[in-house]
């Protein structure tokens, strides 16, 4: 087996109308690209389940069938732009369709409402990015540059191009595509509180912020996980594009009773 | 030029898409009538209970009727909230008693973990607002990253207790839509307060 898999449960809920693959994230204490918190810029991370894929258009076609107050005609303005669910086929599972690509043009209100639906919520930064940080074979590849340059060219693609489907690329975890297909969003996208010019050190911008100040970016090689920061700090919970999709983490069933 | 738009001009070169939504926030008015259902911009569509420094338990839409001054905030913090009550403060000051009797206040909590009715209480206790129409107020954290999302606040727990936040007083218009922002801290904001007294005469 290429990659090691640790625990992956298909859980088909009768209450769901559609099944959903989690796998086991251990967790543990890891260098994030945040810095300036207390914790000096180690991070840590207690065990999680994440979905293998992101949300597909067909996982969230059959989400707005059975929760019609996120269809695109009744999702209201404050949780949505006006992009949500632009150009999309919702639902549509027939060979050729476009059913297996990861969903977009989703906001972040609507996208908490599918995990919630799915029994989970949204990734925090620090879980998906403790997970993206996994290639094939090991589970911090981040230092291989070789690894850093692979990615930076995924991101390369053309915005043009039609979404590849889900499940390629799985990592270490047995997480699929968490690079080279879509940004994905997260739960606290709205904690990250980049300085938008490091250079403004004494400008009166420091008011905005209580306490410590604005997050330190480190790994400055690491350009493909600043980007992802760059761009979730700029959006805005209605926000839905082109190529932002997501998918949902879980409570860790590691060390529970069933 | 205020800090908020500043900074706002730096992000929105990132993303392109934040100035569409902004442009459109006055412009959804549902048409005046006795029960209308809510403007598709009202944040009040989201249903969040809310604990007051009282521990009196209310859903945000209940405060539909009224303009509103809504914030976020945690007790513990030493600098900023101390500075963002004050300017609230500051910006009632600027209005007369009737307008000012008419304006309700609400500050949430970051931090429910050490936020308790009794700490709300405490705070409140010692600031000198009049608590009729003042409310400190918790929620659970899952409401408190949904509301800041809604009002367009960051927020991030850094760890030893303490937020790192974005400071904003956000003015709702008596249906929950959001109709003026400032982030000027210390006095007043001029601009905030022709909105706010806008927005009195006109609900």
């Amino acid at each position: 087996m290429k990659h090691k898999v640790l625990g992956a449960v298909l859980l088909s809920c009768a209450h769901l109308a559609w099944p959903a693959t989690y796998v086991d994230v251990p967790g543990g204490t890891f260098p994030s690209a945040l810095g300036n918190d207390a914790s000096a810029g180690q991070a840590a991370v207690q065990p999680y389940r994440m979905r293998a894929t992101p949300v597909t258009r067909s996982e969230f076609g059959a989400f707005v069938a059975s929760h019609p107050q996120w269809q695109r005609k009744n999702a209201p303005r404050v949780f949505v732009d006006s992009d949500y669910l632009a150009d999309q086929t919702l639902g549509d599972d027939r060979p050729g369709s476009r059913g297996d690509q990861p969903v977009t043009h989703v906001s972040w209100f609507a996208a908490e409402a599918f995990c919630e639906a799915e029994a989970g919520r949204l990734p925090t930064w620090l879980e998906w990015e403790f997970a993206a940080a996994a290639d094939a074979t090991r589970p911090d590849a981040r230092g291989d540059a070789a690894w850093r340059a692979q990615i930076l060219g995924w991101y390369s693609r053309p915005a043009s191009q039609a979404l590849p489907a889900v499940g390629a690329r799985a990592n270490y975890y047995g997480i699929s595509d968490l690079h080279g297909v879509v940004w994905e969003w997260v739960d606290d996208f709205n904690a990250l509180l980049v300085n938008a010019d490091s250079r403004s050190a004494g400008d009166p911008d420091k008011l905005k912020f209580c306490g410590a100040g604005a997050i330190d970016l480190q790994q400055r090689d690491n350009y493909a996980i600043l980007m992802r920061v760059a761009l979730l700090s700029s959006l805005k919970g209605t926000d839905s594009t082109s190529s932002l999709g997501f998918r949902c983490v879980r409570p860790t069933t590691i060390g529970t009773t069933p | 030029m205020t800090h908020l738009s500043r900074r706002g001009l730096l992000l929105a070169a990132g993303a392109s898409i934040l100035a569409a939504n902004t442009l459109a926030i006055a412009d959804e008015r549902a048409p005046a009538a006795k029960v209308t259902p809510l403007p598709a911009k009202s944040i009040y569509q989201f249903p969040v209970s809310l604990t007051d420094q009282s521990g009196k338990t209310f859903q945000l839409a209940e405060r539909r009727g009224a303009p509103m001054i809504v914030s976020m905030f945690y007790t513990s913090c030493q600098y900023v909230c101390p500075m963002l009550i004050e300017s609230i403060q500051a910006t009632e000051q600027k209005l007369s008693p009737t307008e000012r009797a008419r304006l309700k206040v609400t500050l949430v909590s970051f931090d429910p973990e050490h936020d308790t009715v009794q700490v709300l209480r405490k705070t409140a206790d010692s600031r000198s607002f009049d608590s009729a129409r003042w409310a400190l107020a918790r929620t659970d954290a899952t409401s408190v990253r949904k509301l800041a999302a809604l009002l367009g606040i960051q927020y991030r727990a850094i760890g030893n207790g303490d937020f790192n936040h974005s400071t904003a007083l956000i003015l709702l218009d008596a249906d929950g839509q959001i109709v003026g922002k400032t982030s000027e801290l210390g006095s007043a904001d001029a601009e905030f307060v022709k909105a706010l007294r806008r927005t009195l005469s006109s609900s």
